[in-house]
C-alpha cells in the first residue's frame, strides 16, 4: 500500500508476457455497463428501503464489543505493575529504546551529564551532515544539507530540530534492525511474503491515535513509546520494498550463479544484495519520510521536537509559529530525501563518469573526516559552536509573514470559498453521503461486493464480502459508510487535479521542476498547520476535512500520473502528431490511455493516502471514524469505540486496496 | 599523491589552529551557562501540562515558582487528560494541575488502582455551557434564553446539520452533555462535532468577524474570552443530582469546582513540591491574566510566569511558607 511499493509492482506486471488484446475494449465497455447497471438497481433498491436497517449508532452510544475492547484496556493497566509480560519483556524494550533515545538525545540536543549542552554542537552537527551526505552521495546534496541544517537554526528552533531529528534517526535505526533482515527472508520466501503483507497493510492504515494511548501503558510516556510508535508506521515501507528488489533480481542471473556452483548464502551475499541495493536504499528514504510524519503524532505523548512547537502553537492558534515550525520539518524532510535518493543512485553515477576525482576519492574523504571531526571538537568545546547564535530572527520574520498570508486570504476568500463548499456539499457529498448511510446494510454491501466482481473478479469480491462482514461487525457501520462517502469524493478530485497537473508535468520537464518541491512540502507539511486558515476558509465542516486530504493526497497521485504520462513512448506521441493530431486529442486519445495502468495506481495511492487523513479530517468537523478515533483517544468509556473505529479504517483501506490493485492487474493484462 | 594528501593534511592542522586560537568561551567555563542547579532536596517534580491555554498558565506558573524558589528540576509533560492520569500508576506523571470533573478518571484511578489522590481546589471555578458571539447577543437580546433558540433554529443552519440549527462541539475530552441536552430540551438543532477547540474557537472568531449565526459549545475561564467575549445561553438551571443520568439531563452544567490531583506516591514523598501544589490557589481572573499573556502577547510560559509572579509575590509567598 506504500506509494514506492506499487509501482515497481505494476511495471513488474508488465514485463511479463503480454496476452494479445483483442477483446479488450468490448469487454471494458461491457464492464462498465454491469457497474452502471448495479448503481441503478441500487438507487432502486434505495428509494424503497431508504432508512430501514441502516445500523446507525449515537456518538456516545456503545455496543458489547466497545465495551470488552474496554475492559481489556483497563485490566491492562491495573495489572501492569504485577504482570511478569511487563517486568521481563516491556519494561526491558523499553529500557533498551530509552537508552538508545538519550544517548542520541545527549549527543546533538539535550544537555548531558554537567554540561548545559549536547556533546556535539550546531557547528558539529552541520559539519558531519555535510560530510556524511558527500560521503555518501554528492557535494550537490552535501551543500543542500549544510544549508538546510544552517536554516533550521536561523528559524530558531535548532534545539527542537535536533530532538526530532534524534528520535527520527533512532525510529529509523530500530525500524531497519527489524525491516531489512524480515525484508530479505519475504524476498526470498514466498509464503512469508504472503503472511508480511496483511500485517504491514495493518500496521500502515490503523491510524496512529488508536495505539498511542495503549502504548503509553506498555513502554511508558516519553521517547520509547514515541520511537516505538513510529516504528509501527515506518518499518513496513523498508520491508516491503527490501522483499521487492530482492524478489526482482532477474532470475537468469541467479541461475547463473546457481550453476557456478555458488550456495545459497554465497548467492544472497554476492548475488541478490549487490544487485538489490539501490533499491534497498530507497526503502530506507521512504521509511525515514514516513517517520517525520509522525512527528506531530508524537508530540501527544510527550516527544519533544518540532512537533510539540507546533500542537502547542495551535492551542492558541498561532498559525505562523506552526508554520515556522512546519517549515522545519518540510526542510529536514527535503535533505533527507535528496541524500539518500542521490545515495541510491551514486554507485551508478559515479562508475557511469570515470570522472578523475575519482581516484582521490580516497584521500579526499580522509581530508574530509577529518575537517569534520574538527568540527565536532569545536562544537564541544566552545559555546559559539555549540550553541546556535542569534535569536532566530529569520524565524519570526517566517511566522509573520504566514500570519499576513493567512489573514490576507481569510478577510478576502472566505465569500468564495465558501460558495465552493456549498457547491460540492449539496451537489455531490450529501447526496452520496445520504445513499450510502440510509440504503439498508446489506443494500450497500451487495452492491459493494457486485462491483468488486466486475471489476476486480471473484477474489476481490471474496475479499470484499469479508470487509463488509468485519465492518458490520465492529458496530460502527455507519459511521463508516459517512467516512466512505467523503473518502470517494476526496479521491474523486484527487484524481481530477491529478490529471490536470499529472499530464502537464508528464508533458513539460521545466513544469516538473517547477512544481515538485511544492509537492514534497505538501507531503511532510504537518496537515495541523494549514489546519487553521482551512478552518478559517471552509468552517468546521466534512468539506475542509476533504480539503485536507486532498493537500497529502493529491501530491502522490499527481507524481504517479506524471511518470506515467512521461513513460509514453516518444515514437507514439511522434506518430500521432504526424496524423495530425492536436495536443488535447494527443493527451484523450494517446498519452492518458496509454498510462492506464498508472491512472489506476493514482487512484489506489490516492485514496490510500486519503484514507490515512480521515482521523485528521475528525480534528476539524468530518465527524464519523476520524472523529471516534479521537474521542476514543481522548476518553477511556470511548476507547474500546475508537479502536473499533480504526479496525473499520483498515477495513475500508484493505478492501479498496485490494479492488483496485486487482482490477489494475485486469487492465494491465 | 602522497604530496597531495600531506598538503591537505597540513592545510587542515592549520584550519584547525586557527579556529580553535581564535575560541572563545568554552563549554562549561561560565556560571551562566549552567542554569539548571537544582538541590537534592526537591528532587525532579514531573507536571502534566494538559492541552488547553488555561491549564498552561497554572502549570507556567507553579513550574516557574518550583524551579527558582524551592530549586526543584521541573519536568513539563504534553498530555492529554487520559494518559496524563494513567502517567500517575506507572510513576511518570506527579501532578494533574486543573482536573474538570471526570469523576469517571477518578472512579478509575483514585478509587479502584489507588494510584491518584485528590489535592483540593485551585480556586478557579469552571463554567460550561452554550455561547454565541457578542454580535448575535446583541442583535438579539432574547436569544440568551433557550426557550427562543427554536425560533432562531433556520438562522443556525449550516451545510453539515441536515437541515436542522447547528450546535457546535469541540474537543471530544472535554466534558459534555450536549447530544442529550438537544434531545432532552426537545430543540430543533443537532450537535455538529468540530472534533478540536482550535476549530471551535476559528468558528467563533469568524462567526464575530463576519456576524454569522453559530453557537456552540465553550467554557470559562479560556483565554479567548478576552479576545472575543462570548455569551453564555441560559439553559434550565442546574440542581444537584439533575445530572445524574446522563441520557436524561435536561439542565446546564454545574460549576466545576477545579481541583489537583497528584500521585499516590507523590503525596507520600515530602517533596516541598507537593506542598506547593497543595497550596497553590489562584482566581479566575489570575488565570486569564498569565494566559492572555501566553496565548494573545505570545510570551513563553515562563515568562509570562515571571511577569506575574513578580507582580503577585503575596499570593505566591502563601503558597510556599
Amino acid at each position: 500500500m506504500t506509494v514506492a511499493m506499487e509501482k515497481p509492482e505494476t511495471s513488474g506486471e508488465a514485463q511479463q508476457p503480454v496476452p494479445p488484446p483483442p477483446a479488450a475494449p468490448v469487454r471494458r465497455i461491457s464492464r462498465s455497463m454491469v457497474v452502471g447497471a448495479i448503481l441503478v438497481v441500487w438507487l432502486l433498491a434505495f428509494a424503497l428501503l431508504r432508512g430501514r436497517q441502516t445500523l446507525s449508532l449515537a456518538a456516545a452510544d456503545l455496543t458489547d464489543l466497545h465495551r470488552w475492547l474496554n475492559d481489556v484496556n483497563d485490566s491492562i493497566g491495573a495489572n501492569r505493575n504485577s504482570n511478569p509480560l511487563f517486568l521481563y519483556f516491556f519494561n526491558e524494550i523499553r529500557l533498551v529504546i530509552d537508552n538508545l533515545v538519550t544517548f542520541v538525545q545527549d549527543l546533538i540536543s539535550q544537555p548531558s551529564g554537567d554540561r548545559p549542552v549536547p556533546q556535539i554542537g550546531w557547528l558539529g552537527v552541520v559539519g558531519l551532515a555535510g560530510y556524511v551526505s558527500w560521503a555518501v552521495a554528492n557535494w550537490r546534496v552535501a551543500l543542500l544539507a549544510v544549508a538546510g541544517f544552517t536554516f533550521l537554526g536561523l528559524q530558531g528552533l535548532w534545539q527542537e530540530s535536533m530532538d526530532t531529528l534524534a528520535l527520527t534517526l533512532s525510529a529509523v535505526l530500530v525500524a531497519l534492525l527489524f525491516a531489512l533482515p524480515l525484508g530479505v527472508w519475504a524476498g526470498l520466501s514466498e509464503r512469508a511474503n504472503r503472511i508480511a503483507t496483511p500485517i504491514l497493510d495493518f500496521m500502515q492504515t490503523m491510524p496512529t491515535f488508536v495505539y498511542l494511548a495503549p502504548l503509553t501503558l506498555f513502554f511508558l510516556i516519553g521517547g520509547a513509546s514515541a520511537t516505538i510508535a513510529t516504528v509501527i508506521y515506518a518499518a513496513p515501507p523498508a520491508l516491503r520494498i527490501t522483499a521487492h528488489a530482492i524478489r526482482s533480481v532477474p532470475a537468469t542471473t541467479v541461475e547463473a550463479a546457481d550453476s557456478l556452483g555458488a550456495t545459497r548464502r554465497q548467492s544472497l551475499l554476492k548475488v541478490l544484495l549487490p544487485m538489490s541495493k539501490r533499491t534497498v536504499v530507497m526503502g530506507v528514504n521512504q521509511t525515514i519520510m514516513a517517520a517525520l510524519a509522525m512527528v506531530t503524532i508524537a508530540a501527544l505523548i510527550d516527544a519533544p521536537g518540532l512537533g510539540k512547537t507546533v500542537v502547542q502553537a495551535l492551542q492558541s492558534l498561532d498559525v505562523g509559529t506552526a508554520f515556522n515550525a512546519g517549515l522545519a520539518i518540510v526542510v529536514m524532510a527535503i535533505v533527507l530525501d535528496r541524500v539518500t535518493t542521490a545515495a541510491s543512485g551514486r554507485a551508478e553515477a559515479a562508475r557511469r563518469s570515470g570522472n578523475p576525482l575519482l581516484k582521490w576519492r580516497r584521500h579526499l574523504l580522509v581530508a574530509g573526516g577529518a575537517v569534520a571531526a574538527v568540527l565536532v571538537y569545536l562544537s564541544h568545546t566552545y559555546l559559539w559552536a555549540a550553541e546556535f547564535p542569534g535569536d532566530g530572527g529569520t524565524g519570526s520574520t517566517i511566522a509573520k509573514a504566514a500570519d499576513n498570508v493567512t489573514t490576507w486570504a481569510q478577510d478576502n476568500l472566505s465569500g468564495l470559498t465558501n460558495g465552493f463548499r456549498d457547491v460540492i456539499t449539496n451537489g455531490l457529498l450529501n447526496p452520496f453521503q445520504t445513499l450510502l448511510t440510509d440504503s439498508p446494510w446489506w443494500l450497500v454491501g451487495a452492491a459493494l461486493i457486485g462491483i468488486a466482481v466486475v471489476l476486480g473478479g471473484w477474489r476481490a469480491g471474496i475479499t470484499t464480502a469479508v470487509c463488509v462482514g468485519l465492518l458490520v461487525a465492529t458496530g460502527v457501520w455507519s459511521d463508516g459508510m459517512t467516512t466512505l462517502a467523503s473518502t470517494v469524493v476526496a479521491t474523486v478530485l484527487v484524481m481530477l487535479l491529478g490529471m490536470v497537473f499529472g499530464v502537464w508535468m508528464g508533458r513539460s520537464a521545466l513544469v516538473d521542476r517547477l512544481v515538485r518541491p511544492t509537492l514534497d512540502a505538501a507531503q511532510v507539511m504537518p496537515p495541523f498547520v494549514y489546519l487553521v486558515p482551512f478552518l478559517a476558509l471552509f468552517g468546521a465542516t466534512r468539506f475542509t476535512a476533504i480539503v485536507a486530504a486532498i493537500v497529502y493526497a493529491a501530491p502522490v497521485a499527481i507524481k504517479i500520473i506524471a511518470d506515467g504520462v512521461r513513460t509514453v513512448p516518444a515514437t507514439t506521441v511522434e506518430a500521432a502528431t504526424s496524423t495530425g493530431c492536436n495536443t488535447w486529442q494527443i493527451i484523450t486519445k494517446v498519452q492518458l490511455p496509454m498510462a492506464r495502468s498508472a491512472l489506476t495506481l493514482a487512484t489506489n495511492q490516492g485514496l490510500i493516502y486519503v484514507l490515512s487523513m480521515v482521523v485528521v479530517g475528525g480534528l476539524v468537523g468530518a465527524g464519523a471514524l476520524g472523529y471516534d478515533v479521537v474521542a476514543g483517544f481522548s476518553q477511556g468509556q470511548l476507547y474500546g469505540k475508537g479502536l473499533a473505529a480504526g479496525l473499520a479504517i483498515v477495513l475500508l483501506g484493505v478492501m479498496f486496496d485490494r479492488i483496485t490493485q486487482a482490477a489494475a492487474r485486469r487492465t494491465t493484462n | 599523491m602522497a604530496r597531495h594528501w600531506r598538503a591537505g593534511a597540513a592545510g587542515l592542522a592549520v584550519l584547525g589552529l586557527t579556529l580553535t586560537a581564535c575560541g572563545g568561551a568554552k563549554v562549561g567555563d561560565s556560571s551562566e551557562a549552567g542554569g539548571s542547579g537544582s538541590s537534592g532536596k526537591c528532587g525532579t517534580f514531573n507536571l502534566a501540562v494538559n492541552p488547553w491555554v488555561g491549564y498552561e498558565a497554572d502549570a507556567a506558573v507553579v513550574a516557574y515558582v518550583a524551579e527558582h524558589d524551592l530549586k526543584c528540576k521541573v519536568t513539563k509533560k504534553d498530555l492529554k487528560e487520559e494518559i496524563a492520569w494513567q502517567g500517575f500508576g506507572t510513576g511518570e506523571v506527579d501532578t494533574v494541575l486543573e482536573n474538570w470533573g471526570h469523576d469517571d478518571l477518578k472512579k478509575k484511578y483514585i478509587t479502584q488502582q489507588k494510584t491518584a489522590v485528590e489535592a483540593g481546589s485551585t480556586g478557579n471555578k469552571g463554567i460550561i455551557g452554550w455561547y454565541v458571539p457578542p454580535w448575535l447577543a446583541k442583535a438579539h437580546p432574547d436569544i440568551k434564553d433557550w426557550k427562543n433558540l427554536d425560533k432562531y433554529a433556520a438562522k443556525f443552519k449550516t451545510s453539515e446539520s441536515g437541515g436542522k440549527g447547528q450546535l457546535l462541539d469541540g474537543d471530544p475530552s472535554y466534558v459534555t452533555n450536549d447530544e442529550a441536552l438537544v434531545k432532552n430540551l426537545k430543540l430543533d438543532f443537532k450537535v455538529v462535532y468540530a472534533g478540536s477547540e482550535t476549530a471551535l474557537i476559528q468558528a467563533y472568531r469568524n462567526a464575530e468577524k463576519n456576524k454569522q449565526w453559530v453557537i456552540g459549545y465553550f467554557y470559562e475561564p479560556q483565554w479567548f474570552l478576552s479576545e472575543v467575549p462570548l455569551v453564555k445561553v441560559d439553559l434550565p438551571a442546574y440542581k444537584t443530582g439533575c445530572d445524574a443520568d446522563p441520557a436524561k439531563v435536561a439542565c446546564d452544567y454545574p460549576v466545576y469546582d477545579l481541583d489537583k490531583i497528584v500521585s499516590a506516591k507523590f503525596a507520600r514523598s515530602g517533596s516541598p513540591a507537593y506542598d506547593l501544589v497543595k497550596k497553590f490557589n489562584w482566581t479566575n481572573d489570575d488565570q486569564n491574566t498569565v494566559a492572555k499573556y501566553i496565548a494573545v502577547d505570545k510570551m513563553t510560559p515562563d515568562a509570562a510566569a515571571k511577569k506575574w509572579v513578580e507582580a503577585n509575590r503575596g499570593k505566591v509567598d502563601a503558597w510556599i511558607k
